[in-house]
């Protein structure tokens, strides 16, 4: 049976990890390869680099830092953050990773996410979608959270499926690092809208969570960051509780 | 020597990667010659069946007379697919042959939530004994990313089910494969690469 997987992600400025709240106030979380190796040996079932600060400071993903994690870590490789054409989605495959993750470059131009399946294959291209709660749906936002995009998260996943996408990343803005639990009722629209793997992201705080948003968020994947960095809670103790709950993980 | 064959299907750099913290000695051919030469033969592969069609005659060949002389051939996910006639995914690519049966899409199930790619963790159900799986035992998970899959026939030797029941790795005399990423599965995916790299020493 299919597990479901629980993701660490690390968000990379200058080499180094760091976390925010809300998409702010940056604090250092340490180094990624050490880190890397940590989530190898503790049960991580995959990782993803995000470079957080590459849309913004129009930076390409530091290629220094994939490969260094890669040198670590048999697992697969996720690197997202300033991909924003096919050489960078190339540089960042050449260095190590396995699949690449598109967010403001999918959304402005969408063609990206074809081209990148017809040469590495569905598998490889993830669109990353960061949302927030609004009335009438899920407002998506670009440019690490700081411009509204003017769509909608379900319909932009959807639109992304059918251009080749192999999976949805889905970040709710409003619990990013807040540790108050997932957006189970975003994750659950999205993930019933397509038939690819939705990563939930955003607000992982507790074991409880995770159970939350594999069940009532109907996610493939949960992904979190400061509580693994922190060593808040060991990924062992995680998938057990996960397990009790019937959930089904790889242990 | 093992030869790892880059037909250009995704990037080697993770197989690299595993092949090098194992030890192992490897070349990365240029000509199709150098896998007659080889005491191993690894065909990689991600993404779609059609990049196959750049084995084209003389790497068919080369990676034949190979096999035939009792060279292990190991064929991993789009490499495995490429080990039987021919796939669904891209109907004028011939494959390799060594094993009958094509590659079909996986059904996916809708209501039991299971999706299409089958992108994950699962595990290998055992069927019989394996030099691939030494030291691993049923029920070991290793990481999927497919859309297509092969039959379980007489090769068979690990079957995974995700609505539909496949071969997840098969196994006859001197032909390997495996559909998922042995150098993306931890330690169980090493495992099975070191099992191949004792089969061809």
């Amino acid at each position: 049976m299919l597990t479901k997987r629980i993701i660490a992600c690390m968000d990379v400025r200058d080499g180094q990890v760091v976390k925010g709240v809300k998409f702010q106030q940056l604090r250092h979380a340490g180094d990624p390869a050490e880190l890397a190796k940590r989530y190898n040996v503790e049960g991580i079932d995959e990782v993803v680099v995000l470079d957080i600060t590459a849309t913004l400071e129009t930076r390409q993903a530091l290629a220094r830092t994939i490969n260094a994690v890669a040198h670590e870590i048999f697992l697969p490789l996720t690197v997202g953050g300033g991909i924003r054409s096919e050489d960078d989605a190339a540089a960042a495959i050449d260095a190590g990773a396995d699949k690449v993750s598109l967010n403001t470059a999918a959304l402005r131009q969408p063609e990206l996410i074809a081209t990148l399946a017809s040469r590495y294959g569905s598998q490889a291209v993830i669109v990353a979608i960061d949302a927030k709660r609004r009335d009438d749906g899920f407002a998506v936002y670009v440019r690490s959270g700081t411009t509204d995009a003017a769509r909608d998260a379900v319909a932009w996943a959807r639109e992304a499926e059918s251009r080749g996408a192999g999976e949805i990343l889905l970040t709710s803005m409003d619990r990013d690092g807040t540790k108050a639990g997932f957006d189970c009722e975003m994750t659950a629209a999205v993930s019933d809208a397509v038939d690819i793997p939705v990563i939930a992201s955003g607000g992982a705080g507790s074991v409880d969570h995770f159970a939350d948003v594999f069940t009532r968020g109907h996610a493939d994947a949960a992904l979190a960051a400061s509580i693994f960095h922190y060593a808040e809670s060991s990924v062992t103790e995680l998938k057990r509780h996960l397990r009790m709950h019937g959930i089904p993980v790889r242990l | 020597m093992i030869a790892l064959v880059d037909y250009g299907a995704g990037n080697l750099t993770s197989v690299r990667k595993a092949l090098t913290s194992l030890g192992a000695d490897f070349v990365v051919p240029s000509t199709p010659e150098e896998c007659t030469r080889a005491r191993g033969v690894i065909v990689p592969g991600v993404g779609n069946f059609g990049a196959t069609a750049r084995l084209d005659a003389p790497w068919r060949d080369a990676i034949g007379n190979a096999v035939a002389a009792g060279t292990p051939l190991f064929g991993i996910c789009v490499g495995m697919q490429w080990l039987f006639e021919g796939s669904e995914e891209a109907p004028d690519a011939i494959g390799f042959g060594a094993i009958a049966g094509r590659i079909a899409r996986l059904d996916g199930n809708a209501e039991q939530r299971l999706k299409v790619p089958h992108v994950g963790w699962n595990s290998l159900e055992f069927r019989g004994t394996a030099r691939l799986l030494k030291g691993l035992t049923s029920g070991a998970q290793v990481y999927f990313t497919h859309s297509f899959a092969a039959p379980v026939t007489p090769e068979c030797v690990a079957a995974t089910t995700h609505a539909n029941t496949f071969s997840s790795v098969v196994e006859r005399d001197n032909i390997f494969g495996v559909q998922f990423h042995p150098e993306k599965s931890g330690d169980a995916g090493l495992a099975i690469l070191r099992n191949f790299l004792e089969v061809c020493a």
